[in-house]
């Protein structure tokens, strides 16, 4: 498990990362965090001739909040975003999340837009950026672009990116007031990649649910909102059926892949388990509004 | 003569055997200041990598290695049968095994590939990166055959014959019978039956296996450094296949970063790896990788069981029915064999109880898959799974608490000596004392009540209980009697330098159990001296008595007896040079805290570095004829009984969620009764750790292989193994019955954990799913199996 020879350059612009992106071609890999990469480079999975070190990004870099928007900068690690308190007024979405991202070695090195590029389908972020409606500012260091997350992830590993573009930041929208958000995951063991989980969003209005987002993650290639299942909950006070017939939606809307663990059938199964416990979560108790 | 100050505690030692010391060494492994084979660096050392085949079962064509070796950094491109030429093959069997059977394995695979993982091609280079690069190049022309991946249609007339000149793929077949079985159970009131079913896994230890071998043409001489559990073992088998004099091998194991049996063995690699060097006449390096580990490493438990009990109505135990197939690889461990674990499998089954009748067989047959053999536990997970269980399906059916029904059964602590109905040999065991302990730390009442509470609220908790017993301190009837040069006795010496400190060296090595800190404890109390007055030495066949080693929980209880006999009679030549130096009775003088105390006044004499330093620099001060012994060495050999037996009771407690299929591990409980507890914080640490082992086994760890033999979870992030974040909060209690075979009165502690957690945990799920009249018998007990027995359309 030694990695392959490879030449390694630090860059500290955009600009730069982008230009060695369109001289080495495909034999160039950015490296950020590392904590997929290097593993593939020790497996030999992955042989690139060029390592582009991007951690000396400026304006990669950053958690704020600006101009109606939960700015996360892509080189933002997994505990910064666990830790801020920003995200945690703004965005609890993430913060629940945070805990679910591999382990607290990974997530002290490994980050939020490295995660989000590389879309592993069982990984938590892109699913929670789909749920949260966040928009990802791609740029070659001259050109920069806005693609909503739920754009972006186009199928299994494969996203919107250019090959000379990075993620430079993710754009959450602030939620309205009464924008509530839950989630749930299950893996063999903590920390490991999902089996099955859930990033859930909605108004919860007068006892109603308004302008769901139903995003589940490890079901398919990309993070797969389930719109019909939506469609039966808005609107709604997801009393009981109304919950059944959004869980009875997902057999039309998901068609997950076994995994080495868990069969299609029961991730399905799962995945029903997941949103009548979700939205649980997501909608107040007795006697909240 | 001049009376010393009183040193303070020179008259009341409070004994450190008995004391949870915490470990000397563990202050240097924490700083990272350990020396692992990977830290040392010999001059003109160079490192191998292997390719190993990707495939089952497959006959090598044609190597082309010449691009290989013009890459830089490469010194030589080496395959099988090149090394046959300096290192001969190896049959795993033993002749007490009776008609065991494994075909001559060679150190790298010779015109075949038998499993996949199996090392073909040895690269020989600068470093380990240049040595991966060079496999890259390296072009092998395959015949795939096809792979017996099977362990139940192993021996049915279509499957292919692994090894042609042994006629079929049976390895091992052994049985057992008491006699008038059938009868019994034709007879009995009530005969339970159930297949227990137990996933392939193995030990992932921090440090991966690891071998430098060095060897030294001008001399002939051979140093191996070592992550192994049994250096004098290894050093005799590489004399043996490489020709080289056993006195010219010296094998070292400094530290060694966990073993678990895993590291007992003798690996093909490490064969490869010793004879690389002997053709090149330089060190060479081998560390297993993370991917080779999981295709090399030996496997274990990969076993389906049937059994029955036959019982009465009132639920007495009349007699068991066992038959256990397991899948071993395509050859046999050298040189402890791969049939042990099924062996022990068969001797074990039913063994806490009192029963009159017992028939067991065994079938261990050959597969295209990574070679079973001995990891910590050894057939006791498996065969306390099987008795454990079955009894549980007994006490359901006939409608009795789990825990009355083991009170009935269990045989009682004052029958003891006996034998056990599968022929095994009991000295002294607890079982009634370790329940009664039991029932002071669980308060089962309260857990039935909480069970009946939250099960109305469709929370669904279990209580599963698990009596085991343990073989440890073996004798010579488990290898040597089978002709295998490994020893069972085991030696230590101990010294007095001339600046007071005792120095023992062990035959037993440290693993991180801490071993070196209980004998400590021993040579402390023994000779009288506080133990930061003692150093340890262990690893090094050039440097301590020959002996067995670490394996089958024998560290403690043999290691630690030669231990104290040589630092009693070390402790005796003290007394003995001090009574003549200071011209008094021996009999008035005795040894406490680093001083020689006269005991009729109750004051400190002399320090006893002052005998070290009058021994070492001033004889000509002691009387003419008089030469004090300050160096002793002792062995030890359990001779009493072929092992000596431990038992213990754990319990578990879990909640399954029925929806998701996710077992809670909410708490487990262990009394254990291993004899003498020498540091009851060390034991205690070994008892959790086995038991997150035993965990690991019963919830998490399968290797999985597709129906071509290829294993599919190969790495860390697809292989299970038990994390902190689901560990239970797990209390151990002690119950001391010593063995009598030794004046220690220790007896082994590493592996019961291991034992009964499996057991414990299988019971407390079904006990869970008893509402939904389902059980779950096959290991590991994963959430899709639990999903499929309760929602029967998953299964589909």
């Amino acid at each position: 498990m030694k990695a392959p020879p490879f030449a390694y350059r630090r860059v500290a612009s955009v600009a730069a990362a982008s230009a060695l992106l369109r001289e080495h071609g495909d034999g160039a890999r950015l490296i950020a965090g590392g904590q997929t990469l290097l593993a593939t480079l020790g497996m030999r999975l992955s042989e690139p001739s060029l390592l582009i070190d991007i951690r000396g990004i400026a304006e990669m870099q950053g958690i704020a909040v600006t101009g109606g928007h939960l700015r996360i900068g892509a080189l933002a690690r997994h505990v910064d975003v666990e830790r801020s308190a920003l995200v945690a007024q703004h965005l609890p979405l993430l913060s629940l999340a945070a805990p679910h991202v591999a382990h607290a070695a990974i997530r002290n090195r490994g980050t939020f837009g490295g995660s989000i590029a590389f879309a592993d389908p069982a990984a938590e972020w892109p699913a929670c950026a789909v749920a949260a409606d966040a928009a990802l500012v791609l740029s070659d260091g001259t050109t920069s672009r806005t693609v909503e997350a739920a754009d972006f992830f186009l199928g299994l590993y494969q996203t919107d990116l250019r090959p000379d573009e990075l993620i430079t930041a993710v754009r959450f929208p602030l939620p309205g007031r009464h924008r509530r958000f839950a989630f749930t995951e299950l893996a063999r063991r903590h920390g490991d990649y999902a089996t099955v989980g859930l990033a859930l969003a909605g108004d919860w209005v007068e006892g109603r649910l308004h302008d769901p987002r139903i995003v589940y993650f490890g079901v398919g290639g990309t993070p797969v909102r389930a719109v019909a299942a939506e469609a039966a909950l808005a609107g709604g006070r997801a009393e009981p059926e109304t919950l059944e017939r959004a869980v009875a939606e997902l057999g039309g809307e998901l068609s997950p892949s076994g995994d080495l663990y868990t069969s299609a059938a029961t991730k399905l199964h799962l995945a029903g388990v997941l949103l009548r416990r979700g939205i649980q979560s997501l909608i107040p108790g007795e006697g909240q509004t | 003569m001049n009376k010393i100050a009183p040193h303070p505690a020179a008259t009341t030692v409070e004994p450190f055997v008995g004391r949870g010391v915490s470990r000397p060494n563990a202050r240097r492994l924490v700083e990272g200041r350990g020396t692992y084979v990977d830290d040392v660096e010999l001059p003109r050392m160079v490192h191998v990598a292997y390719l190993r085949s990707p495939h089952a079962h497959a006959r090598i064509l044609r190597i082309d290695a010449a691009a290989a070796l013009d890459l830089p950094g490469v010194v030589a491109v080496v395959d099988g049968r090149q090394l046959a030429e300096t290192c001969a093959p190896f049959v795993g069997t033993l002749s007490h095994l009776a008609g065991m059977r494994s075909p001559p394995q060679h150190a790298m695979a010779v015109d075949r590939a038998c499993w996949q993982g199996e090392a073909v091609v040895a690269v020989v280079a600068q470093t380990r990166a240049e040595a991966e690069d060079a496999l890259q190049a390296i072009q092998v022309e395959w015949e795939v055959l096809p792979a017996v991946t099977r362990m139940d249609s192993a021996l049915e007339p279509g499957t292919p014959v692994i090894h042609p000149d042994l006629g079929s793929n049976l390895c091992f077949h052994r049985e057992i019978d008491s006699g008038g079985v059938d009868a019994v159970f034709a007879a009995a009131d009530v005969v339970v039956e159930e297949t227990y079913e137990f996933g392939r896994h193995t030990g992932v230890t921090l440090e991966p296996r690891s071998v430098l071998a060095d060897f030294n043409p001008a001399e002939r001489r051979l140093t191996v450094h070592h992550s192994h559990q049994a250096p004098h073992m290894m050093g005799d088998l590489y004399a043996r296949l490489m020709g080289i004099p056993e006195a010219d091998v010296r094998v070292l194991c400094k530290d060694v970063g966990g073993s678990f049996g895993l590291k007992v063995h003798a690996y093909a690699d490490d064969f490869a790896t010793v004879a690389l060097s002997v053709l090149l006449g330089r060190p060479v390096k081998f560390v297993a990788d993370r991917l080779e580990s999981f295709v090399t490493d030996i496997h274990a438990r990969e076993h389906r069981v049937k059994a029955r009990l036959a019982l009465t109505r009132d639920g007495r135990f009349l007699g068991f029915d066992i038959a256990d197939l397991t899948g071993v690889g395509p050859y046999s461990m050298y040189p402890r064999t791969s049939a042990v674990e099924g062996n022990q499998v068969i001797n074990l089954c039913g063994g806490p109880y009192d029963h009159p009748h017992y028939r067991a067989t065994l079938d261990v047959v050959f597969q295209n898959k990574v070679q079973t053999s001995q990891y910590r536990g050894v057939g006791h997970p498996v065969a306390c799974a099987v008795t454990e269980g079955i009894v549980d399906l007994a006490a359901a059916t006939l409608g009795i608490d789990p825990l009355e029904l083991r009170r009935r059964n269990l045989m009682a602590d004052d029958s003891f000596p006996r034998k056990g109905a599968s022929g095994i040999l009991l000295e002294s065991l607890s079982h009634q004392r370790c329940l009664a302990r039991l029932e002071e730390m669980v308060d089962f009442a309260a857990l039935r009540r909480d069970q009946a509470e939250r099960r109305a609220r469709g929370i669904h908790r279990g209580i599963g209980i698990a009596v085991l017993i343990e073989l440890t301190n073996p004798g010579a009837a488990f290898y040597g009697t089978g002709g295998a040069r490994i020893a069972s006795q085991d030696g230590a010496t101990v010294r007095l330098d001339p600046t007071g400190i005792v120095h023992c060296a062990s035959g037993v090595g440290e693993q991180g159990q801490g071993t070196e800190t209980i004998f400590a404890q021993i040579v402390a109390d023994e000779v009288g001296v506080p133990m930061d007055r003692v150093r340890v030495l262990t690893g090094d066949t050039a440097a301590t008595p020959y002996g067995g080693g670490t394996w089958a929980s024998r560290g403690a209880g043999i290691g630690g007896e030669a231990v104290l006999q040589a630092s009693r009679q070390l402790r005796a030549n003290l007394l003995e040079f001090a009574a003549v130096h200071l011209e008094l009775p021996v009999e008035r003088l005795r040894i406490a805290g680093g001083a020689v105390i006269d005991t009729a006044e109750g004051v400190p004499l002399m320090d006893v570095a002052e005998l070290g330093r009058l021994a070492h620099f001033r004889p000509d001060l002691l009387p003419a004829g008089f030469q004090p012994e300050l160096v002793v060495t002792r062995h030890y050999a359990q001779r009493d009984y072929p092992f000596i037996f431990t038992n213990g009771i754990q319990v578990s407690h879990v909640e399954v969620d029925v929806e998701t299929g996710v077992v809670t591990l909410l708490k487990h409980w262990v009394v254990e009764d291993c004899g003498r507890v020498i540091n009851p914080l060390l034991v205690d640490e070994q008892i959790r750790g086995a038991v997150v082992q035993g965990l690991g086994g019963v919830l998490f760890e399968e290797c999985l292989y597709d129906e071509n033999g290829l294993l599919r979870n190969g790495s860390m992030a697809d292989y299970l193994v038990p994390m902190a974040g689901e560990m239970p909060d797990i209390e151990v209690a002690h119950v001391e019955t010593p063995t009598r075979s030794s004046e220690l009165g220790a007896k082994g502690a590493g592996e019961a954990g291991t034992a009964g957690a499996p057991a414990a945990v299988m019971n407390a799920i079904n006990d869970a799913l008893r509402p939904f009249a389902v059980r779950l018998t096959s290991q590991p007990i994963t959430p899709e199996k639990i999903l499929r027995a309760l929602h029967p359309h998953l299964a589909d």
